[in-house]
């Protein structure tokens, strides 16, 4: 173990996974001073205002095309509001004014201006606008040093570095990531932080909420930074150098045997495929699921991107969502689930409701808010030109839910070719079984739908009248009770009777224990998060079908959860080694 | 000079968008208008003040609208308030 007492290991928040050793750059913004100076010629001074404003915009303008191929259209936005500031005209005129009345230097009349903004920002409790502040501070400093004349000196060289500063602004952040920054320590900011964000999606390491990290660390100190765990070592002794040297090299390891099984197929011994699907949640994640070789997105989980940009997305910038990540895909097949609204996720609108978990939410909530539904809807149906994007639907406990929806996309489709938009007019159409009604009535869905998803966590929690969330009944919330694994057996044996496609895309998937009971089970197709794909692959290869099958027989006979949990427990110790535990929960 | 209470119904409160929305929507129209809450008067034309108000859901704001074409303007923005900034 690593002496975490030693007084050069530094804490912050593990922001983004990882571990490198390099050199620190220190980013220092250079704050431009300025001084109250009167001045003779104000007309210069205006004039040279205006071109410094005329120059920031141009710049913006690059880091906002930049941001935009990097981020996204959504998360550049941040800069085009920026951008705005440069046209405010109340800002613009107030601030000539003043150079013209006062008969000072421009570059004061600009810092003094923006920095009551800046103080009105800074006095609010609200965290974002003290992120806010810190972007107004970056304008301010942009106008001024255009006023100046001066260019922004990037004092990077080709070496790798790790990036040590204050607080990272966005356009920051973005403009870093095109030099060899292979990671992020910063002063301020949380886990959604600008820096926290784009360091994940760029893959490196970061530590954030370091205090006082520019102080602590000098440029050219030898650095440690472990991203896993929120730990930065500064100029490490031989010791820890060393301790994080294996740490590397196993890292290393693991993932040279991952990658290994990333082009093998997930086939059990005996020869029976298995198709393993990723869950996505964001963009980021996309290029690590194809490194992990999985065989497209089994559950794109679209709540998460109003959850992120605090409002609902509109049709355009849905459609975009969507289109990047099927092209980005292509010829993998990409599963859009409609917005899982409700339950244990936020509702967007006010509504208290006494048990929300049976109250409004997934299909139902969609089809009493059928404007927001069909702008899903046409956004998937736009987005499906490339015929790899299929459309799944939450929650669904009655027939009649999965008929309106359907109604719906009918609705839509016409729309569409009257507008003379493209589309897969073939587009399939699935749905979520996660309500016991629905999995007794999988026969009668079938007629209805192009395939299904178990979710599991929601089947277990209506099945077992278990709220997951509440801790005085955890221990009745069984993954093995035997009625689960009764309704799987026979939503699987219903939907193969009428050759309709089966995925299971729970938590259960990732489960280690789990997995051969499922296989056993005649599950052919399932959905898990990203890092979990390779683990369940080097699972599978272990299998040998017809003798899971058999076993699996045995634990459908089972009366309590207790029997059916030993057994697996013996199975999978006598196949497989203690370590690939470590990587399921 | 006509004057409108409004308060935020959106769960994200007066972010980035609906600032830059309402100062786009204004824009249109001749007439001053200002925002006002706790004491602070805005400019509902300068995005910079916009920015500066720290709205959350809940929030109430009085807007004051004084010009030829008030009416019409007062009627824009507090629409578009009321539409939850189209956020709902």
């Amino acid at each position: 173990m690593i002496d975490l007492t030693k007084k050069n290991l530094y804490r912050g928040i593990p922001a983004a996974p990882g571990i490198k050793i390099a050199k620190a750059f220190l980013f220092k913004k250079e704050i431009e001073k300025v001084v109250d100076e009167k001045i003779t010629n104000v007309e210069e001074a205006i004039e040279s205002f205006v071109e410094a404003l005329e120059k920031s915009k141009k710049e913006l303008a690059k880091v906002f095309s930049l941001a935009v191929d990097k981020l996204g259209a959504k998360r550049a936005e941040l800069f085009e509001a920026q951008i705005m500031i440069l046209s405010d005209q109340i800002l613009i005129d107030r601030i000539i004014q003043r150079i013209r009345e006062e008969e000072k230097l421009a570059e004061y009349i600009v810092h003094d201006e923006i920095s009551k903004y800046q103080e009105l920002m800074a006095r609010s409790d609200e965290e974002y606008m003290k992120e806010r502040s810190h972007d107004i501070e970056d304008i301010k400093n942009r106008i001024i040093r255009n006023i100046r004349k001066k260019k922004w000196k990037s004092r990077i060289t080709d070496e790798e570095v790790i990036l040590v500063s204050d607080v990272l602004t966005p356009a920051d952040t973005v403009l870093f990531s095109r030099l060899k920054v292979t990671g992020y320590v910063t002063e301020f900011g949380g886990l959604t932080s600008h820096a926290a964000i784009v360091a994940r999606s760029l893959n490196v390491p970061a530590v954030v909420g370091l205090h006082d990290a520019t102080e602590i660390i000098n440029n050219n100190d030898k650095l440690i930074i472990d991203g896993f765990n929120g730990i930065v070592v500064v100029n490490p002794t031989t010791e820890q150098l060393e301790y994080y040297l294996d740490k590397l090299n196993k890292l290393d390891e693991e993932n040279e045997n991952l990658a290994k099984l990333r082009d093998l197929p997930a086939e059990t011994l005996d020869g029976r495929k298995i198709n393993i699907y990723a869950n996505l949640d964001m963009n980021e994640e996309l290029e690590l699921i194809i490194q992990n070789g999985s065989e497209g997105v089994g559950l794109m989980r679209t709540e998460q991107i109003f959850q992120e940009y605090d409002s609902f997305p509109s049709e355009e910038e849905q459609t975009e969502v969507y289109s990047n990540f099927s092209q980005k895909l292509y010829p993998l097949p990409l599963t859009v689930r409609a917005f899982d609204i409700g339950g244990d996720k936020v509702l967007p609108v006010d509504v208290k409701e006494p048990n929300p978990m049976l109250g409004w939410r997934g299909i139902r909530f969609l089809l009493d808010n059928k404007n927001l539904f069909k702008s899903q809807i046409r956004a998937v149906l736009k987005a499906s030109i490339h015929k790899n994007i299929k459309f799944m639907i939450p929650m669904v406990s009655s027939i009649k839910e999965i008929l309106e929806t359907k109604e719906l996309v009918a609705e839509c489709k016409k729309e569409l070719t009257n507008e003379g938009v493209s589309f897969d007019d073939a587009i399939e159409v699935g749905i979520m079984i996660e309500v016991p009604s629905t999995a007794l009535m999988v026969k009668d869905f079938a007629k209805e739908v192009d395939f299904f998803s178990i979710g599991t966590n929601d089947l277990i929690q209506y099945l077992l009248a278990v709220d997951r969330g509440n801790e005085i009944v955890t221990g009745q919330y069984q993954e093995f009770h035997p009625a689960v694994i009764r309704t799987i057996k026979y939503i699987i044996n219903e939907a193969k009777k009428t050759q309709t496609k089966v995925t299971l895309c729970g938590e259960m998937a990732a489960n280690y224990k789990a997995l051969p009971l499922l296989i056993g089970l005649g599950l052919e197709s399932i959905s898990v998060s990203g890092p979990v794909i390779p683990h369940a692959k080097e699972i599978i290869r272990a299998l040998n079908y017809a003798e899971i099958s058999g076993f699996v027989t045995e634990c459908l006979s089972c009366k309590t959860e207790y029997e059916i949990h030993q057994k697996l427990e013996d199975f999978y110790s006598e196949k497989f080694k203690e370590s690939s535990k470590e990587f399921f929960n | 000079m006509i004057e409108k209470k409004v308060t935020i119904i959106n769960n994200a409160g007066l972010h980035t968008r609906p600032a830059a929305t309402i100062v786009k929507i204004a824009s249109q129209f001749k007439s001053d208008f200002f925002i006002r809450k706790d004491g602070l008067n805005i400019n509902g034309k300068s995005i910079i003040g916009v920015m500066t108000l720290a709205a959350g859901k809940g929030s109430e704001l009085t807007l004051t609208f004084e010009g030829e074409d008030e009416e019409q303007m007062a009627e824009a923005v507090t629409d578009y308030f009321n539409r939850g900034f189209d956020e709902l």
